[in-house]
């Protein structure tokens, strides 16, 4: 008999600590999704059969994501992208893009490879912008679009959520979790 | 910090980046003697100037592209 273990997040005692953020700029941990990395030549025929399967069409233009029924889509990479759900199991995702792909392309699990981080508030852009070089500018980082940068000495996957630069996704790798919470925690000190 | 423009991502700071050396032409292994194949793994130009380097996007999207910098000035373009 196997113990039942509860899933628990990197950063899953950080909340006391992000509860002391001021309105303007607000931490949260988002739920586990299932998160699979997807690699294939947009021009071949495993695209489409993904597209059906996702409900969207990959994004092909670099720098973006998109949201389809269940699942979003980032861009990586011109052959590369990553997929996420909070509704299917990681499992169950991997084998459904597995059959989609089939012998044109790979597709592996990692969702154990980054969690998410939620920033918002009307200082959001501000508190990345002293660590992170990236233009936040809405005109040109809006609703759509996506980075893979750093933001302090950690990598990490950053989606625009509106248009305003108040609403960020962060992905980041689970062992970097608690140095980017930190360091927003501190890059927020002086907007409270 | 110094900008570079990746190909696919535009531009980011150099940081992101790993420098991958001078844009040479790789010899054919089957067909180079040691002595072009030393060359070409050891001996490097460090022209003045324009140069025609490989870089690789570590913290972006991980690809591997030509750019050409000025080596005085740092200044960087596009590789043609």
């Amino acid at each position: 008999m196997t113990a039942d273990l509860a899933r628990i997040g990197p950063l899953h005692q950080w909340g006391g600590l992000f509860a002391t953020l001021p309105d303007s700029v607000q931490v949260l941990t988002e739920q586990f999704v299932a998160q699979v990395d997807l690699r294939l030549d947009p021009a071949g025929p495993a695209g489409a059969d993904v597209a059906a399967y996702l409900g969207v069409a990959l994004p092909e233009a670099p720098n973006t994501w998109v949201q389809g029924d269940t699942a979003t889509v980032i861009w990586l990479g011109p052959d590369e992208w990553l997929v996420t759900s909070p509704f299917a199991s990681p499992e169950a995702l991997e084998a459904g893009l597995r059959e989609a792909v089939g012998a044109d392309g790979a597709v592996v699990d990692v969702s154990a490879q980054r969690t998410t981080l939620r920033l918002r508030g009307a200082h959001a852009a501000d508190v990345l912008a002293s660590g992170c070089a990236v233009d936040l500018h809405p005109s040109v980082f809006a609703t759509g679009s996506a980075a893979q940068t750093t933001v302090g000495m950690a990598g990490i996957v950053l989606l625009a959520l509106d248009d305003s630069a108040s609403d960020y996704r962060l992905l980041v790798r689970s062992t970097f979790a608690r140095y980017l919470a930190s360091w927003l925690l501190d890059a927020a000190q002086e907007h409270s | 910090m110094i900008e570079l423009p990746c190909p696919w991502c535009g531009p980011r700071g150099v940081s992101e980046f790993r420098y991958v050396g001078e844009g040479a032409t790789r010899p054919d292994p089957a067909t180079a003697t040691p002595q072009e194949w030393r060359a070409y793994l050891y001996l490097h130009e460090n022209a003045r100037g324009w140069v025609r380097e490989n870089w690789y996007h570590t913290a972006g999207c991980r690809r591997f592209f030509k750019l050409e910098r000025e080596t005085e000035s740092n200044e960087t373009r596009a590789a043609t």
